[in-house]
């Protein structure tokens, strides 16, 4: 606690009213990168950081290699874009998400390199990005530590199976919860002699193939990825589609069955 | 600025100063004839406490003195042994290490002119993550563990009944709270040395759990005929009720991460999950909560999830 507060009251001694820009309000979490990573990533676009977009990590991260992050931006009704960003990895940004016909809510796991700020900025169609975040201490060291699927011979047997479930809507807003992991190694590029080679694309369509939601997904997320959405089928949908691709053009698809029928729904 | 940079000075020298030389302060408490303990925090572990977070023990027999668990660093093992002097000056004959957790091996170095006996399966988990613990320690509680290097235990050990002097030890073989446990049941004097397979007023830790076989461990202890029971993490208790709650605990962490899993929910929706009253008393309750839904989770998560391709 002394060392974050220490820490904190550097960073603002030091980077304060210097280097941020004007009109942008001060980082709440104080991160010595967030000054890069703020035109990098938004241009001039205009920011807030806003409370009613929540990332819920665990405050310290058990196994570095595998950090369960949910982002929910879901209180400032539509958005357009999702950005997870974690600012102190060697890849800071861990996936864009757009919830065509989704809630705003994106769930998955992170590996983190050392303790960072976790946030997820949410694009509303005013153009305007929300931000929320929180600090995942860490012993460190998740996006260089070699991945577990190459100690099976059969590996690359097992590339882009997909595991998944759907669940039906519970509350008001008629959404259905999908969960799904897919089978690979996700290589970030940083271990030696281990080239990049991760899943790039993935895209959640309704039966009749309408897109539903699509996630850009980059180096941090971890390894066997697993994901969950918030998305709404089509009254007469009985199963979704999942399409994706990786950085060396791997095609993945699954159909995850949808155990009851939309439009039957109370 | 100036000043500024003052108070912060003082402020990161001031902790250390007032501390004085680190030292664990080691008071050996007798629970049995011939039985002693040292009692360590129900906490986790942190720079505060130097990793002091168990109940290490000896016994001194006819045949020499019997160490179960030497802590969490090289300083809390050389302060064990001094303490233990104290006491009696019978030499230490046998160290006893319950499983390859850090803080129950990492003393091992104050011990290493004696044999020092584990489970075979403990030996080789020592062996294979040592290493990799130790650096972990370095970085949870810092200067106390200066000098520590990890030292593998020497002998492999079974199920069996040993006798040193007038004890009679029963050296029993588990499986579950890790993939070796030891617990040591003193037949003299009535003492279970349940290492890590019992906690009491602590929550269990499950970084190499495997609930259902530790629940079998928890069913192989009940029916000993315990005088005192020494949990290595948590209160020491002359009845079995810290087997009962750790059986609670365990079924009650592995039924609501199943029925959440079952209901949809998300891993990290589970970090806030509401825990029942009757577990208030648990150290460290919401950190090793959540440290377990960390470990259990994602083979809860793929037994779940059905091929859809």
């Amino acid at each position: 606690m002394l060392r974050l507060l220490t820490a904190a009251t550097i960073t603002a001694a030091l980077s304060g009213p210097a280097l941020a820009q004007a009109t942008d309000p001060a980082d709440p979490l104080a991160s010595v990168m967030w000054d890069a990573l703020r035109p990098e990533l938004f241009g001039k676009a205009p920011i807030v950081f806003d409370d009613r977009v929540t990332v819920t990590a665990p405050a310290n991260a058990e196994d570095a290699t595998a950090v369960p992050v949910l982002a929910d931006a879901s209180a400032l009704g539509v958005v357009e874009e999702m950005v997870l960003i974690s600012d102190l990895n060697p890849f800071p940004v861990i996936l864009r998400y757009h919830p065509v016909a989704a809630k705003p809510v994106v769930g998955t796991r992170i590996r983190v390199q050392q303790a960072t700020p976790v946030r997820v900025a949410a694009r509303t169609p005013d153009g305007v990005w929300h931000i929320g975040g929180r600090l995942v201490d860490a012993a460190g060291g998740g996006c260089t530590a070699p991945p577990v699927t190459y100690a099976a011979r059969d590996w690359a047997d097992h590339v882009g199976e997909v595991q998944a479930r759907a669940w039906p809507p519970a509350g008001d807003d008629k959404t259905a919860r999908v969960r799904f992991r897919v089978r690979h190694p996700m290589d970030n590029g940083l271990i030696a002699g281990i080239p990049a080679y991760f899943i790039e694309t993935l895209s959640l369509r309704d039966s009749d193939g309408a897109e539903l939601a699509r996630l850009d997904v980059l180096e941090p997320v971890s390894e066997n990825p697993v994901f969950t959405l918030d998305v709404k089928p089509g009254a007469a949908s009985r199963a979704l589609k999942l399409v994706g691709r990786d950085t060396q053009g791997g095609e993945i698809e699954a159909a995850i069955p949808l155990p009851w029928t939309q439009g039957a729904l109370p | 600025m100036r000043v500024l940079l003052s108070l912060l000075l003082v402020l990161i020298a001031g902790s250390a100063w007032a501390a004085g030389p680190l030292t664990y302060q080691l008071k050996p408490m007798q629970i049995a004839p011939d039985t002693y303990v040292f009692e360590g925090t129900r906490e986790h572990f942190t720079r505060g406490n130097g990793g002091n977070i168990l109940n290490p023990g000896f016994i001194v027999t006819d045949d020499g003195v019997l160490v179960i668990q030497t802590g969490p660093s090289r300083r809390f093992g050389e302060e064990m042994r001094a303490a233990i002097r104290t006491v009696t000056d019978k030499p230490i004959r046998k160290v006893f290490i319950g499983n390859l957790h850090p803080d129950y091996w990492l003393g091992n170095q104050a011990f290493a002119d004696v044999p020092i006996a584990a489970l075979p399966g403990t030996i080789e988990g020592i062996r294979a993550e040592g290493k990799g613990m130790t650096e972990n320690m370095y970085r949870l509680v810092g200067d106390w563990m200066r000098g520590t290097e990890p030292v593998v235990p020497t002998e492999a050990v079974y199920g069996s009944t040993v006798v040193f002097g007038s004890h009679r030890l029963r050296l029993i073989p588990l499986e579950g709270h890790t993939a070796a446990d030891l617990a040591i049941f003193d037949e003299t004097t009535g003492v279970l040395f349940a290492g890590g397979v019992v906690f009491s007023d602590r929550t269990p830790t499950t970084p190499h759990a495997d609930i259902p076989k530790w629940l079998a461990e928890l069913d192989a202890l009940e029916p000993l005929d315990i005088t005192v029971l020494v949990p290595n993490h948590g209160r020491i208790r002359t009845d079995k009720a810290a087997i009962a709650q750790t059986r609670d605990w365990l079924t009650w962490l592995d039924r609501t991460l199943r029925e959440r899993m079952e209901a949809g929910a998300d891993v990290a929706e589970l970090l806030d999950q509401p825990i029942p009253d009757r577990f208030g008393s648990l150290g460290v309750l919401r950190e090793e909560y959540q440290r377990s839904v960390s470990h259990l989770w994602p083979k809860i998560e793929q037994a779940a999830l059905p091929r859809v391709n």
